[in-house]
């Protein structure tokens, strides 16, 4: 198991370096000096170059950004979004509220997906199976964006029109944090929960024909046990490897809720980056993109060891 | 009772246990109905080994899941009756058949590398057993098992008991699943071949375990196998099943050494044997018929060299041979043309003289 | 051989058998590929998502020359107009009617038709809807066939060569799939600027990744397959086998999975495009559109609905296509 974890983290390393370089590498061929848009004299400019270190030799630079980055977490300052700005201010300060939502969409996805998924399942080619199924088949058609798009429009905006009354606010506010969270969390959680319910329905359909579970009825235990003790923990394993393109749409999803919903996340500041060419902020929010896909693949990696114990043994070097 | 065959060395009083009247299943595909069991009636007595012959697909599996109530959804019983203690096990629920799986008949698979759960110990596979039916405390239960893991003739149980299954070999997994089956002390015993997965040397001792164990705790067994010296060496009395229908039972005496039904001929003739070894195995043409479309008559009449022209007209009956011995082939009947059973079988049975069984 | 009947029944007498005797009934056998063919016709979700992708592709080239409008053409005083459908009008929907008013008819234009409407710069939705749907449906070929040619072929070679050549493939997938897709975008609309290019380049980065486990698990399977290992000691070239005997078998598998593989493309063009970052306007794609109508959707709902509409309907098509396929390809999995 040591050895295995120790693998995967070496992996996760090098493919961190790998990022950390490509993004220093477009941090080199940038089209343009970050200066370019400012009415600066030529003098100016390169007293600003100077001062930022951009004029030092290539291998310098990289050194200084590496280090910068992996010991510091030092981004530089911000060249247009909040001028002069430490980066790395910005990004501490927006940073949690988008870890929040992607945990609370996660959460929230996973929980209802394998509910449903067990109802599909137990009352397979039912009305329920037909029902959830196309429920989920829905949830994963339908764009994210436009999910939250309707959600604000129709119980933000209309809802509120039409009753006089705010249950759900059409936009993300920091003095209601729960109650406006209600529906980016669910727009952001529509994909967990219909790919879940999906991919895990399909699993449990075949754990549930497998030759264990007709042992276990055999035993005569009755259907509640046999879900929860025999079929489930079965059904599970393969589920967590959709944990990783989860992670991708809660990050693509980030960046969607975030500005429907007015959050001032990540996900937000790295398209406004983008807009303004505001290079360190860019860099910085897709490092932190990154890292955050890294640890979840780690995590899914080591999960998976815990809950397949052929795995766990294996890899620990018993029989 | 009616019952006073040579199988009465061991020393049971011949009561009736289980019986099955006419048993009809039918399957639903999406290719049309699959009659799998077009009325099988066959009963099990106390103590003894009742094996069930046949090819894969004579419909020999289907009937110990009906037995156990674990038919797939989309099969269902058009007809018959499963008589166990008084109830039949055709009518009553799902919910209600919780107390007669496990506790009264228990099963054991065929491939005792996916019939375990791979994420439980086996130990808790069986403690749970144990657990569901009786009313030990987790502590007791675990000792029981422990036993049990003992009993089934495995060493270092307590061992064994922390271990994945991943982590047994297939001949100790069966084991295992053998110690289930018995960790309710059931009366009747389901085999459904349980050691067609496994290799020859371990075969032997898995059957010999089966066979100790009855001893010891009185199961009664019925075995489903297509492996005729297998059921030589283990069973008491024969039914012989095709197409979904039994076509010959009685005692394996009678089977062997003086079979009836062309099928069962075909079946004894396809074994090869030391004996004789310079003539050529003989196996029965064409392959069975596609139950989507059960043929009329005589199912095995379309492979067999006896076919009579009635056997493409009318469903033989069961007819008689002696108190234990019955087969449904219409050369019994008093018009049939007399024929003698195939020379090749003919010459064995004479050099072997009689099958003793056991 | 003759023997006496007893009796005289004919039904009794014996059948003698000949080598002109059939024993063996042979039951009609249906192909592999008529079988699949069968269950997907059987597939009520699949063959309408069949129907709606060719009607939406087809409306997608037909549809932007059913009027003399282009995608960019401008009309200045028919900004934000509801749709209007003649003789559809009559019903009472698609009327041109905006809060009980005839906008139309408010600004005299009693013989112009929108059938979508118009935007905020007065250019008609009908035509920018169908031409944005083309950047869909060609993002959609392009997940295809970077599916089939690069995912298949890296997934081919790493399984079938195994060995170091396997470990270093493996190695560098890893690497990349380690990197998330929005990093790659990234990098790609900075250098590139926001366009189709840059969405075409990152999906031939990572659109592939998918594929080639799935097509190097397969190939491993089937390396090990007794029907390999005798082409292989009947001394059939490695080229042969690849494609005459490790191609039809996995077929299925490439096919459904480059299914799935479609709508996640649509799904990060136009995604991309509504928050800024793919096709810049006056380019019409449906993310575009969407956001276009995002803008105004508090007051002229009418310009969101037909792209989020097409969108939506695109999407669940391939989906379920993608599920028919599997299951009429797979049947074990649905049946049981």
């Amino acid at each position: 198991m040591i050895k295995y974890i120790g693998r995967r983290l070496l992996i996760a390393f090098v493919t961190l370096l790998t990022i950390m370089t490509l993004l220093f590498i477009l941090l080199e061929f940038m089209p343009g000096s970050p200066f370019n848009d400012e009415k600066l004299s030529e003098s100016q400019r390169e007293l600003l170059n100077e001062k930022y270190g951009l004029n030092d030799p290539i291998p310098v630079r990289y050194k200084t950004f590496m280090v910068n980055v992996l010991t510091k977490g030092d981004f530089g300052v911000s060249y247009a979004i909040e001028k002069n700005a430490e980066v790395s201010n910005i990004i501490d300060k927006r940073l949690p509220l988008s870890i929040r939502f992607g945990l609370q969409a996660l959460a929230l996805g996973s929980v209802v997906g394998i509910i449903l998924a067990a109802i599909a399942a137990l009352n397979k080619n039912t009305i329920w199976d037909t029902m959830t199924t196309g429920f989920s088949v829905l949830g994963i058609s339908i764009p994210s964006y436009v999910f939250a798009l309707g959600l604000s429009y129709f119980l933000g905006y209309k809802l509120t029109k039409a009753t006089g009354h705010q249950y759900f606010p059409m936009t993300f506010d920091i003095y209601q944090p729960w109650k406006s969270s209600i529906l980016p969390t669910i727009a952001l959680s529509m994909f967990v929960i219909a790919t879940v319910a999906r991919f895990m329905r399909t699993e449990l359909v075949e754990v549930i024909g497998s030759d264990f579970v007709l042992l276990a009825e055999a035993k005569g235990l009755n259907s509640r046990k046999i879900i929860t003790r025999h079929a489930m923990r079965n059904a599970l394993i393969p589920v967590v490897t959709v944990l990783g393109p989860l992670t991708v749409s809660l990050m693509t999803g980030s960046l969607v809720i975030e500005r429907v919903f007015g959050i001032p996340g990540i996900g937000d500041l790295l398209v406004t980056a983008i807009s303004v060419n505001d290079f360190n902020i860019i860099i910085a929010v897709s490092f932190y993109y990154s890292i955050f896909y890294i640890i979840m693949q780690l995590f899914i990696d080591i999960l998976y060891g815990i809950i397949d114990p052929r795995i766990r043994v294996a890899k620990g070097g018993q029989s | 009772m009616e019952n006073k065959s040579e199988y009465n060395n061991k020393n049971e009083q011949n009561k009736k246990l289980l019986e099955v009247n006419d048993l009809r299943v039918d399957f639903k595909t999406h290719n049309g109905v699959v009659k799998a069991i077009r009325g099988a009636s066959f009963e099990l007595y106390q103590g003894e080994t009742l094996a069930i012959v046949g090819e894969s697909g004579s419909g020999k599996s289907v009937t110990t899941k009906v037995l156990m109530g674990i038919l797939a959804k989309n099969g269902t019983i058009t007809s018959g009756e499963v008589l166990y203690k008084g109830t039949d096990l055709c009518q009553i629920t799902n919910k209600q058949f919780i107390q007669f799986r496990g506790k009264e008949i228990a099963m054991i698979f065929q491939d005792p590398m996916t019939s375990l759960n791979p994420t439980m110990t086996v130990g808790k596979q069986i403690r749970e057993a144990v657990m569901e039916h009786t009313k030990l405390n987790r502590k007791a239960a675990k000792q029981r098992a422990i036993e049990l893991i003992e009993l089934v003739g495995i060493v270092n149980p307590a061992e064994r008991y922390k271990q994945y299954p991943h982590q047994l070999s297939g001949g100790m997994r069966q084991r295992i699943v053998i110690a289930i089956a018995l960790a309710c002390e059931p009366k009747i015993l389901i085999a459904d071949e349980p050691t067609t997965a496994l290799d020859v040397t371990i075969q032997a001792q898995i059957l010999e375990l089966i066979k100790s164990l009855q001893k010891q705790i009185g199961l009664s067994i019925i075995f489903i196998t297509h492996d005729l010296g297998v059921v030589a060496n283990m069973a008491d009395r024969v039914a012989v099943m095709y197409a979904g229908k039994i076509v010959e039972y009685g005692t394996v005496e009678e089977i062997f050494n003086a079979p009836a039904h062309p099928y069962t001929w075909g079946l004894l003739s396809s074994v090869p044997d030391m004996a004789n070894k310079d003539i050529d195995l003989y196996s029965i043409p064409g392959s069975p018929p596609n139950m989507l479309y059960p043929p009329v008559g005589d199912a095995f009449a379309l492979r067999s060299e006896y076919a009579l022209n009635i056997d493409f007209e009318e469903e033989p009956p069961m007819f008689k041979i002696s108190e234990t011995h019955y087969a449904a082939t219409w050369l019994l009947d008093p018009r049939a043309p007399k024929v003698e059973l195939p020379l090749f079988l003919r010459q064995r049975l004479q050099k072997e003289g009689a099958v003793h069984g056991n | 051989m003759e023997k006496p009947t007893i009796g005289n029944d004919t039904r009794f007498e014996r059948i003698m058998t000949s080598d002109a005797f059939q024993r063996d009934v042979v039951y009609e056998g249906i192909s592999f590929w008529k079988d699949v063919f069968l269950r997907f016709k059987a597939n009520r979700g699949a063959v309408i998502g069949m129907i709606l992708i060719i009607f939406i592709t087809f409306m997608a080239f037909v549809g932007p020359m059913m009027n003399e409008h282009t995608y960019k053409s401008k009309v200045d005083n028919h900004i934000n107009l509801p749709p209007r459908v003649p003789v559809v009008e009559n019903l009472g929907i698609f009327d041109g009617e905006r809060a009980g008013k005839n906008v139309y008819l408010d600004k005299g234009l009693d013989d112009v038709y929108y059938w979508f409407g118009t935007d905020n710069l007065g250019r008609d939705l009908w035509t920018r809807t169908w031409v944005g749907t083309r950047v869909s449906i060609y993002i959609a070929l392009l997940a295809v066939v970077i599916d089939m040619f690069i995912g298949m072929g890296y997934g081919l070679v790493s399984g079938y060569l195994g060995g170091g050549v396997d470990t270093v493939m493996q190695r560098f997938i890893e690497i990349l799939s380690g990197i998330p897709n929005l990093v790659i975008v990234t990098l790609f609309v900075i250098i590139l600027n926001p366009g189709i290019l840059s969405i075409s380049l990152a999906l031939v980065i990572t659109g592939w990744i998918g594929m080639s486990r799935v097509v190097r698990s397969q190939v491993l399977k089937l390396k090990e397959l007794d029907f390999i290992l005798a082409s292989k000691t009947m001394g059939a070239p490695t080229a042969t086998l690849l494609i005459q005997d490790l191609l039809p078998n996995i077929f299925g598998q490439v096919i459904i999975m480059s299914m799935f593989s479609v709508p996640n493309a649509i799904f990060y063009e136009s995604f991309l495009a509504f928050i800024g970052l793919g096709l810049q306007p006056p380019l019409a794609s449906l993310g575009v559109l969407i956001n276009d109508g995002y803008k105004s959707i508090l007051v002229y709902p009418h310009i969101i609905l037909p792209p989020v509409i097409v969108l939506a309907l695109l999407m669940l098509s391939f989906n379920l296509l993608a599920d028919g396929l599997r299951d009429s390809f797979d049947p074990k999995m649905k049946q049981q």
